[in-house]
C-alpha cells in the first residue's frame, strides 16, 4: 500500500464501510467487491438501490456489473492509462475542485502537466475503451458527490502496483473527495487481520504503527522498549525471502499460517526455495502443502480458540473472543512464539495473556495509544486513538494529510506497460480471482459445502477464443505459462474479453501460481500476480 | 431527531418516532399484534393481512401500512378484527403441511404464535385443501434446505434478498393457491445466483427456510469472523468442545448484523479432524507426532544458530494483532533481523 502511504501520508482506508452506502457516486475498480468483501458489497447494491451512480473498472465482468451505470472494460494492466486520463477529462471540463486543490494539495502543476500525454487516442488504444465512455465515467464521478472509490487486488497486484494507487488518489485529490463523509479512496484489504498485521510491523520497514526501522528515534525507542539493539537496515519482503532461500541467504524460515506452495506467485520457484532451506519452522492450523515441506510443524489455536484482536479494513480494532478451548494441545500463536524466546533465553516475553501483549502495543504505538481492553468491551475503536479520551477515527485526513507537509500529493504518472506481454508463443493474458466461497488458501476448504458451492475450479475463456481453440465447455485443457503449466476444466463466458482468460487460486488440485509471474512493483514489492500471458490447448 | 407522537392503544398511552408504522409501535411497547409478513429491517408490504386493526375514525387498517399519527386511538382487539383475521390467516395456510413435531421452526415460529392468537378451524381447512397442491424438498443448498409446503408465501425473503443482499435470486411465481416463491426458471436454489448468504433463512418465519443440520448451541460467544478484511461481527455459538452455530451480531457498525455465506456457515474448519493437535518433528524424513518440550527445545536450540539475516519469518494475516506483534518483536528482538513480512501483498 506504498501508493497513499506517499500521496495522503496513510495506506489505509479513508472511510468507513457504513459510509459506503451513502454515496453517491462509487467507482469499483479491480475488485470482486460481491465475492471478496461481501458486506461491502451489500453497501455498494444499497447505495445503488438509493440512486448512487455505480461505476465499474475491470477486466473481468465482475457481478456488480449488473448494477452499475458504466463498465468500462479495461485491457489487463491499463488502469493508470485510464485513470489519469479521467483526470485529465476531469480537469479539462473544469470540474476539479479548485479551492480545495488550492488549499489542501501540492504538486498540481506538475501533474496537470502529465496529463498532455493521455491523449484520447492513447487512452482508448491501451485500455480498449472508446474515449466517449471514459468522458461519461469521469464527469459521473466528478459531479456526482460524495464520490468514493473502492479497491483491490486488481489495483494492487501489478508490476506497476503503486502507480494505479497514486492515480486513484489522485482522481480523489482533484474532485475534493477525500476526508469527506462517504467519500475517500477505500483500499479493501483481504484477508481478516491484514490491517491488523500491517500495523503490527509485521513489514520489513516498520515498527509497530508505521514507525520506520531506519528512522534512528524510532529505532532507539523500541531499542529502549524491548532493552536490546536493533538492526536499522530494513528487511527482506515475502517475494524477496523466498528468493533468498532459494539462493542459500536465508537458511532458517519461521513460516505462520500461509501456505506458499499454493498462493505464492511462481509457486514452483517458491517450492523448491523451502526444500533448499536448513531448518523450516511451519506453525499453522493444518497439515497444508507447505506444511509437509516442513522441519517442525507447530500446532496453532484457531481464531475461535483464543483472545485478542483483529483490525479490519476500515482500520476497526475489535475484539476476538475464545469460544472453545484448542483443540488437542493446540496453542495461540503469542504462546508458541513467546514460549520460543523463552527457551532462548530473552527477555520481553514473559506474556500470560493477550490482554498483556496489547498493553505493551499501546505503549509503543501513538495511533494505538488510546486502545484498551476495557475500552473495547463496549465496542470496537477505528485508529487513530492517541488518548484514552479520544473517540478514534473513523474517517482520515479530515483536516490536513499524514504527509510530511500536512497536503496531499497530487503525482505525475506515466504509463509503464505490464512487464510480461503476449507474444506469437503465449497468446493470451492471465489474471487471478476469487471466488465468494473460497479464501486465499485452503482454510475454507475444510468447511464443508463451501467446496460444493464453489463448484471446482474452472479457467474462463471468452466464446470466440474458445472457437479459436476448438475448445468446448467443460473441456479438459492444458494452460502453460513461461514457468509452469496446469490442467484444469474451461468454462466458456462472456464475462471474459477477448484475449483474457482467468482462473482463481484456491486449490490445490489447480495450483494456479505455477504460471503466474513474480514480476515486482519497484516499491510495494508487490508479485504481478493479474497479469500473465500463457497458451492454451485442448488437453 | 424529531418529537416524538403520542397515540393510544389498546388505552395505553405509548409514544413512537413519526414514521413509524402503527404495528411496530404496538410491538415496541409490548402489546402484542399478530403479523406475519412484516419485519423490522425490511419494507413493509402487507399482504398478509393479519395485522388489521381498528383506529377511530377510519375503517379497519393494515397496522404495518399506517404511520402514527398525534392522538390516533387504536383497537388491536375487537369481534370483527378476530373474524377478518381468522379468514385472512386460514388462506395463507390452506395448504400448510403441519407437522410441528418434525419442523425445524418448532416453538420458534411465527405462524404458530398466530394460530395460538388467532386460532383455526381445521375441518374447514382440511375441506378446502387441495391434496395434489405440494411441492418437492429442495435439498440441493448444502447449508439450508427449502420447503414451499410450509411456505406462507409473506415474501420475507423476496424483499430479505433484494434489500439486505442487493440481489433478486428469489421471486413469487404462479397466482393464487398455487403461489410459492420460486428462483429463475423454476430450477433448484444450487442452479441459482443465490450466493448462500442465508439472509433470508434467518428472516423466514416459518419453517420453510430453515438451515439443515442446525444444532442449539448452549451459549454464545461475541467476537469477529475470521474470514475477510470486512470483519463482521458473529455470534459464534458451541455446544461441548464444537463450534455449532454463527450469527450475525445486531447492529454491528461495520456489518449492520449481516454476514456472507463464510461468517454464517464457514465456521466448520474448526472442528475439522484434519485440525493439527500435536507438535510434529521431522524424523527420518517422516513428519512424527512430538512433545510440546521437545518440539520447543529443538526449535530454540536451532534457531539459536541462525540468527541474523540468514533467518527471515513470515507473519500471518489470520493471526490476531497480539500474535504479529510476538512474532515481528521476535524476529527483530531476539533474531536481529528485519527479514519479515506477510501476505499483505498478495
Ligand atoms: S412452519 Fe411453524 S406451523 Fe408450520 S410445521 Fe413448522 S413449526 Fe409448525
Ligand atoms: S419462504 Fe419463508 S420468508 Fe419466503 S415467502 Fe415463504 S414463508 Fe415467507
Ligand atoms: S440466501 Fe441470500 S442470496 Fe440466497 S436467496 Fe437468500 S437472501 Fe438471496
Ligand atoms: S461474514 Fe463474510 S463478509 Fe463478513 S467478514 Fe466474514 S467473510 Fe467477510
Amino acid at each position: 500500500m506504498a501508493g497513499l502511504a506517499i500521496t495522503l501520508g496513510s495506506g489505509a482506508m479513508t472511510n468507513t464501510i457504513a459510509e459506503v452506502g451513502d454515496a453517491a457516486c462509487i467507482i469499483v475498480a479491480g475488485s470482486s467487491t460481491t465475492d471478496a468483501h461481501p458486506i461491502i458489497g451489500y453497501q455498494v447494491k444499497k447505495a445503488v438501490r438509493q440512486g448512487a451512480k455505480l461505476i465499474v473498472v475491470n477486466p473481468q465482468e465482475v457481478p456488480l456489473v449488473r448494477f452499475s451505470d458504466i463498465f468500462l472494460q479495461i485491457k489487463p494492466g491499463s488502469d493508470v492509462a485510464l485513470l489519469m486520463g479521467m483526470a485529465k477529462v476531469i480537469v479539462e471540463a473544469g470540474l476539479h475542485d479548485r479551492e480545495y486543490i488550492e488549499e489542501r494539495c501540492e504538486n498540481f502543476e506538475e501533474f496537470r502537466e502529465s496529463l498532455k500525454e493521455y491523449t484520447p487516442e492513447f487512452v482508448s488504444d491501451i485500455t480498449g475503451v472508446p474515449w466517449d465512455k471514459i468522458t461519461e465515467a469521469a464527469k459521473m464521478y466528478a459531479e456526482n458527490n460524495p464520490a468514493s472509490i473502492l479497491y483491490c487486488m486488481g489495483i494492487t497486484q501489478h508490476s506497476h502496483g503503486t502507480d494505479n494507487v497514486m492515480a486513484i488518489s489522485n482522481l480523489g485529490l482533484i474532485t475534493g473527495n477525500i476526508g469527506r463523509v462517504s467519500g475517500g479512496v477505500n483500499p479493501l484489504r483481504g484477508q481478516n487481520n491484514v490491517q491488523g498485521s500491517c500495523d503490527m510491523g509485521s513489514l520489513p520497514n516498520v515498527y509497530t504503527g508505521y514507525q520506520q526501522v531506519a528512522n534512528t528515534d524510532a529505532r532507539q525507542k523500541f531499542e529502549k522498549a524491548w532493552g536490546v539493539p536493533l538492526s536499522g537496515d530494513p528487511g527482506l519482503t515475502h517475494t524477496e525471502i523466498f528468493d533468498a532461500a532459494y539462493t542459500g541467504e536465508i537458511k532458517a524460515l519461521y513460516l505462520v499460517g500461509e501456505n506458499p506452495v499454493l498462493t505464492e506467485s511462481n509457486a514452483a520457484h517458491a517450492t523448491e526455495a523451502m526444500k533448499r532451506l536448513d531448518f523450516f519452522v511451519v506453525q499453522d492450523i493444518f497439515l497444508n502443502e507447505t506444511a509437509q515441506l516442513a522441519d517442525v510443524v507447530l500446532p496453532a489455536a484457531s481464531l475461535m480458540e483464543k483472545n485478542g484482536t483483529t483490525v479490519n479494513t476500515e482500520r476497526r480494532v475489535q475484539r476476538v473472543r475464545k469460544v472453545i478451548e484448542p483443540v488437542g494441545d493446540a496453542k495461540p500463536d503469542w504462546w508458541i512464539v513467546s514460549a520460543i524466546a523463552n527457551e532462548m533465553g530473552a527477555e520481553g516475553f514473559a506474556f500470560n495473556s493477550a490482554e498483556e501483549i496489547f498493553n505493551e502495543i499501546a505503549s509503543v504505538t501513538p495511533s494505538y495509544a488510546g486502545i484498551t481492553y476495557e475500552r473495547l468491551e463496549e465496542g470496537s475503536i477505528q485508529w487513530p486513538c492517541p488518548t484514552e479520551d479520544h473517540p478514534g477515527t473513523p474517517i482520515l485526513h479530515t483536516g490536513k494529510f499524514n504527509t510530511p507537509s500536512g497536503k496531499g500529493k497530487l503525482m505525475a504518472l506515466e504509463y509503464r506497460p505490464s512487464e510480461e506481454c503476449c507474444d506469437f508463443d503465449y497468446p493470451l493474458i492471465l489474471t487471478t480471482e476469487r471466488n465468494l466461497y473460497q479464501y486465499h488458501s485452503t482454510m475454507t476448504r475444510y468447511s464443508d459445502g463451501l467446496d460444493l458451492l464453489s463448484g471446482g475450479e474452472h479457467i474462463k475463456i471468452n466464446p470466440s477464443d474458445a472457437e479459436k481453440l476448438g475448445i468446448n465447455d467443460g473441456d479438459l485443457v492444458e494452460v502453460k505459462s513461461r514457468r509452469g503449466d496446469l490442467k484444469v476444466k474451461a468454462k466458456i463466458t462472456r464475462r471474459s474479453q477477448e484475449g483474457v482468460v482467468s482462473l482463481g487460486f484456491h486449490f490445490s488440485e489447480c495450483p494456479t501460481n505455477l504460471l503466474t509471474s513474480s514480476a515486482l512493483d519497484p516499491l510495494a514489492k508487490t508479485p504481478e500476480t493479474k497479469v500473465c500471458a500463457i497458451t492454451i490447448q485442448k488437453a | 431527531m424529531s418529537e416524538l407522537v403520542t397515540l393510544t392503544i389498546d388505552n395505553r398511552e405509548v409514544k413512537a418516532a413519526p414514521g413509524t408504522s402503527v404495528l411496530r409501535a404496538a410491538l415496541d411497547n409490548g402489546i402484542y399484534v399478530p403479523h406475519l409478513c412484516d419485519h423490522k429491517d425490511l419494507t413493509s408490504v402487507g399482504v398478509c393481512r393479519v395485522c388489521l386493526v381498528e383506529i377511530e375514525g377510519r375503517r379497519p387498517t393494515v397496522s404495518c401500512m399506517t404511520p402514527v399519527e398525534e392522538g390516533m386511538v387504536v383497537h388491536t382487539a375487537s369481534e370483527d378484527l378476530d373474524k377478518t383475521r381468522k379468514i385472512n390467516l386460514e388462506l395463507l395456510v390452506l395448504n400448510h403441511d403441519y407437522d410441528c413435531q418434525n419442523c425445524a421452526q418448532n416453538s420458534k415460529c411465527q405462524l404458530q404464535d398466530l394460530t395460538r392468537y388467532i386460532g383455526i378451524d381445521e375441518e374447514r381447512i382440511n375441506a378446502m385443501r387441495d391434496p395434489d397442491l405440494s411441492w418437492d424438498l429442495d435439498q440441493s443448498n448444502p447449508y439450508y434446505l427449502r420447503d414451499m409446503n410450509r411456505c406462507v408465501r409473506c415474501g420475507i425473503c423476496v424483499r430479505t434478498c433484494e434489500e439486505v443482499q442487493g440481489d433478486e435470486c428469489i421471486d413469487f411465481a404462479f397466482r393464487g393457491i398455487e403461489t410459492t416463491i420460486s428462483v429463475l426458471g423454476d430450477k433448484e436454489i444450487l442452479d441459482s445466483t443465490c450466493t448462500t448468504c442465508g439472509e433470508c433463512v434467518v428472516r423466514c418465519p416459518v419453517g420453510a427456510l430453515v438451515p439443515r443440520n442446525a444444532i442449539e448451541p448452549t451459549y454464545e460467544v461475541e467476537t469477529v469472523c475470521p474470514f475477510c478484511g470486512c470483519g463482521c461481527g458473529i455470534l459464534v455459538g458451541a455446544r461441548g468442545d464444537k463450534i455449532v452455530s454463527s450469527r450475525g451480531i445486531p447492529d454491528y457498525p461495520s456489518s449492520g448484523g449481516s454476514l456472507c455465506v463464510k461468517g454464517r456457515y464457514g465456521l466448520g474448519f474448526v472442528n475439522s479432524p484434519e485440525r493439527l493437535t500435536t507438535p510434529l518433528i521431522r524424523k527420518d524424513g517422516e513428519l512424527v507426532e512430538a512433545s510440546w518440550e521437545e518440539a520447543l527445545s529443538l526449535v530454540a536450540e536451532k534457531l539459536g544458530q541462525y540468527k541474523g539475516d540468514q533467518f527471515a519469518t513470515i507473519a500471518s494475516a489470520k493471526c490476531t494483532v497480539e500474535d504479529n506483534y510476538v512474532i515481528q518483536k521476535f524476529t527483530r528482538a531476539v533474531m536481529g533481523t528485519n527479514n519479515i513480512d506477510h501476505c499483505a501483498r498478495l
